[in-house]
């Protein structure tokens, strides 16, 4: 447990050195948030008070703490893995005597906690005071909501994993990645909430474990669901990580006996 | 890069004909379009990534119109026709120069060493390097996307209207251009900015390709006036459509996007030539 908790340290250690790529990383949520927020109001608008159960002020909130959550719970993923399979150093990782998948979580996590506050706090400000934010007044929602992020970075972490370990199997994942990118930014709810959906796209995300990855904790952290909801939210939400969990051990036991690692 | 023995075995080429640039392009691309056809499986695979990707961007604009009568004072298909000439301008311009998006790693790498020791423009190799014809998928959703709005937009065509229509997606493709090599550049000097720029070139994709009016007023002229996003399809297409603009975004400004894309690609080469003067090397 104690290697894991130094993984993760060093981790949030090396993301504090880019510290210029964080600046960046805000702004660029920021801008995005104004764009999305101002477009989902002016439908809000036109709908005459609500779409999808979400007024005006819950939309932007919705927005703000999407924006902010984006880059702490890790939807962009990396591919670390796939590019050290293609390298070879995947070996020196498989010969450590930590758990690969525990190790490379332990990093994510350390990143994820360093990623809150530079890259979460500005999108944040800059939504209270351009359009406000509705955040409940008890401490409930953000106490349930810290464990609902917690899940959902390692949801985020896990599924980008499972793509990277593809690369046991193919030579380029870039074609996987991009699939699993672009169905997971459009299910999670980062776009717009599932709920604006069309019924049978609504119904289809909701078969995935894509929106427990984003609008689940931004959901729960806005307190637009009440306790018992909330729970049942992130009882899902373990379910979920339960499933790829084992998807991805399985992975990584036949995947790594396939490995061929050339040279030595 | 194809040595010179390559360029003179060149099939159907007099030896004796100096080499010009646009030769070594045709030569640059064709090798490159080769290479990437090689790998059928992993070619086909990403082109339908790529088809997906506009497939997505087109739902994400349904998942609002859906639920709405008008959205920024437009119907669904005027909003698709808005979508569509957005996506063939970013498409095309994604196409020649969306290489530069990743200019940090080319010049932490030392690729671009590489590339300036060539006796080529680096603009030209960089174009060519990353002529990715996966990203053909996108431009064939884009034109099914821009066909279908012609059709069931409802436009009563006159020729003013043919030529602007004929322009603007040129523009547009010219504008992501000059926005994609603006955040080359920028990288020069700020290494760690790569997130910064995308604010400009995926915010102004972003932005182009939803109806202008729907924008918070200074959002509308920052997109319009400073980065020229909404003049890429949002304007044009209220002269298309003979709709009124906000007032951030007038109905004359549907004929800013050549002269736009004129003025803004200049100043990107500006920035360009002073960028690749300013790099000194990493020592490799």
């Amino acid at each position: 447990m104690r290697a894991y908790w130094e993984l993760a340290k060093s981790s949030f250690r090396r993301h504090s050195t880019y510290r210029t790529a964080a600046v960046a990383g805000a702004f660029t949520n920021s801008v995005f948030g104004l764009i999305r927020a101002s477009l989902l109001l002016s439908a809000i608008t036109t709908a005459g008070g609500a779409i999808g159960g979400y007024s005006a002020m819950e939309a932007a909130t919705y927005v703000w703490l999407g924006q902010a959550l984006l880059a702490p719970l890790g939807l962009f993923g990396t591919a670390e893995l796939a590019n050290r399979v293609k390298s070879g150093d995947i070996a020196v990782d498989l010969s450590r005597s930590v758990n690969l998948t525990a190790s490379y979580w332990a990093q994510d996590l350390g990143r994820a906690a360093f990623d809150v506050l530079p890259r979460g706090l500005p999108p944040l400000i800059v939504g209270a005071w351009v359009t406000g934010l509705a955040m409940p007044g008890t401490p409930g929602p953000y106490l349930l909501g810290f464990v609902s992020i917690l899940a959902a970075v390692s949801l985020n972490f896990l599924g980008f994993f499972a793509i990277n370990l593809l690369s046991f199997w193919v030579l380029e994942i870039r074609g996987f990645w991009m699939l699993y990118m672009v169905v997971m930014n459009l299910l999670s709810g980062f776009l717009v909430p599932v709920t604006w959906f069309p019924g049978w796209l609504l119904d289809f995300a909701r078969a995935t474990p894509f929106p427990s990855m984003l609008q689940t904790p931004v959901d729960i952290l806005a307190g637009r669901t009440d306790g018992g909801e909330s729970l049942a939210m992130v009882g899902l939400q373990i379910l979920w990580l339960a499933v790829l969990l084992v998807v991805v051990q399985m992975m990584v036991r036949f995947g790594s006996r396939r490995l061929v690692v050339q040279g030595g | 890069m194809a040595s010179s023995r390559a360029i003179r075995s060149g099939a159907g080429r007099d030896p004796q004909a100096p080499v010009t640039n646009l030769v070594l392009l045709r030569l640059l691309v064709s090798a490159r379009l080769r290479s990437q056809l090689a790998y059928r499986g992993s070619f086909l695979s990403d082109v339908a990534g790529q088809i997906l990707l506009g497939l997505t961007e087109f739902v994400e604009l349904y998942a609002i119109v859906h639920n709405v009568s008008s959205f920024g004072g437009m119907t669904f298909a005027q909003t698709l026709l808005v979508f569509g000439l957005a996506s063939v301008a970013f498409a095309l311009g994604d196409l020649l120069l969306g290489e530069t998006d990743s200019m940090s790693e080319t010049i932490r790498s030392g690729k671009l060493e590489v590339l300036l020791v060539r006796p080529l423009p680096v603009l030209l190799q960089l174009a060519t390097s990353d002529f990715q014809l996966r990203r053909v998928g996108r431009l064939i959703f884009a034109l099914a996307a821009l066909a279908a709005a012609l059709l069931f937009a409802d436009i009563t065509w006159d020729p003013v209207k043919v030529l602007l229509a004929l322009i603007t997606p040129l523009a547009g493709a010219a504008i992501f251009c000059a926005l994609f090599l603006g955040a080359g550049a920028m990288q020069f000097w700020i290494l760690d900015g790569r997130q910064f720029a995308n604010a400009f070139t995926y915010g102004g994709r972003y932005v182009a390709s939803m109806p202008g009016a729907a924008l918070f007023f200074p959002i509308q002229i920052f997109f319009t006036f400073v980065i020229p996003a909404t003049l890429v399809a949002y304007a044009p297409s209220l002269v298309i459509l003979d709709l009124d603009g906000p007032a951030g975004i007038p109905v004359w400004t549907g004929w800013l996007g050549l002269p736009a894309a004129v003025v803004l690609s200049g100043l990107m080469l500006l920035l360009w030539r002073a960028a690749i003067k300013k790099y000194t090397g990493a020592g490799g």
